[in-house]
């Protein structure tokens, strides 16, 4: 079990069936993981944006949709999160490597991760920082639960730290 | 002089019961006027996500054993937008998608400004993508050659090109809030 283990079974018990995605180096092993589960219908988008939209519908046809994506992703989403997921009231988890935090060595991600909570408080969307994979599986569930009854998307965190902690680290 | 509002509403007179996600903006209203339906999905605010909203439930349909259609009304304006969800319908390939582009080469509600669709082939970018259901409908002066149930039938997806001169018509505000559109569309799905 790794911190990427929990995150899949925490889509796994919150019975999430449709994934969309748009790959971040951190992503790598769940994005497999997901590709070998045949219960899960997992659908390459070539755009955050789009990916939105297309589990809008996924959901109205009766399925529990998440996306996985990177921060960035978040800076080509925030029409329809506004226009779509807010303005309808549309859930959807929302898994997010968050790149541009401390051990980044990619200068080009720091100015989106800096944006990227204040772009999703100001959406009224609420996320929470993953910081430790021994909560990590929990969290998963009970955001999308809170997604569900809600009726609103809600984003998870998980910053480069995050993928290098292992599973039972009491340190963290 | 056939413009959007003809074609639409021979789109929805030639429609039985399959679900229909359609466009923002004055595409919507026009279509609300013409026939409100419970399975419409009335798009406002996110331009460019009627396809995308329609693959999704498309997709949803097939892993349930659903055999209902989708149809998505979509506009030349919005599909430019967001040019890269046509290669995901085509790499999805769901059998029961119809798009419906409504091609007036403007990006009508906003004062009908003019698109790059007037210098380009939507069909044959459709067809270079890899579609094998493309049709293409000149509309332009008449409408009669829009049936939706020649459609329909297809192993989707289809991709119906229509083209009409760009103009709004006079047509109502959709006098329903976004959730109950949502809500009485899923009931449509769901019951
Ligand atoms: C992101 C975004 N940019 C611009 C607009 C303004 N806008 C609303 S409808 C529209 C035109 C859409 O054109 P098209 O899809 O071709 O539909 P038509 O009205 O021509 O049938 C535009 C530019 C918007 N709503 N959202
Ligand atoms: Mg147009």
């Amino acid at each position: 079990m790794d911190s990427t283990d929990v995150i899949y079974n925490g889509l796994k018990n919150a019975g999430i069936n449709f994934i969309v995605s748009v790959p971040c180096a951190n992503l790598k092993k769940l994005l497999n993981l997901i590709d070998d589960d045949d219960d899960i219908k997992h659908v390459p988008v070539t755009r955050e944006e789009e990916g939105f939209g297309i589990c809008a519908g996924a959901y109205m046809g009766g399925m529990k949709p998440a996306i996985l994506m990177q921060n960035s992703g978040l800076g080509n989403s925030v029409n329809v999160l506004a226009s779509l997921n807010k303005l309808y009231n549309f859930p959807i988890l929302m898994i997010i490597s968050h790149r541009g935090t401390f051990g980044e060595g990619v200068y080009g991600q720091i100015p989106m991760s800096k944006a990227t909570t204040k772009v999703l408080d100001s959406l009224d969307i609420i996320y929470h920082k993953v910081d430790n994979p021994n909560d990590a599986e929990e969290i998963v569930e009970k955001a999308w639960n809170l997604s569900k009854i809600s009726e609103e998307p809600i984003a998870l965190l998980f910053d480069i730290n995050y993928w290098k902690r292992s599973v039972n680290d009491e340190k963290i | 002089m056939m413009k959007r509002y003809d074609a639409i509403k021979r789109i929805v007179e030639s429609t039985d019961d399959e679900f229909i996600i359609s466009n923002i903006g004055f595409p919507s209203r026009e279509l609300f006027g013409i026939k409100d339906r419970k399975n419409t999905f009335y798009m406002s605010g996110s331009m460019g996500m009627a396809t995308p909203i329609g693959l999704g439930l498309s997709l949803a349909l097939e892993q349930n054993q659903d055999d209902r259609k989708v149809i998505v009304i979509d506009g030349d304006g919005s599909l430019l937008m967001n040019f890269g969800e046509l290669v995901t319908v085509y790499a999805q390939n769901p059998s029961n998608l119809i798009i419906a582009l409504i091609d007036n080469e403007a990006y009508g509600s906003t004062g009908s400004q003019e698109t790059y669709a007037s210098r380009i082939n939507l069909s044959n970018i459709a067809k270079s993508i890899g579609f094998n259901e493309v049709y293409y409908i000149d509309a332009k002066n008449s409408v009669d050659d829009i049936d939706m149930q020649d459609y329909v039938n297809k192993k989707g997806p289809v991709f119906l090109h229509i083209k009409v001169n760009p103009g709004n018509s006079d047509a109502p505000i959709i006098d329903l809030t976004p959730s109950k559109i949502k809500n009485r569309f899923m009931k449509q799905i769901h019951e």
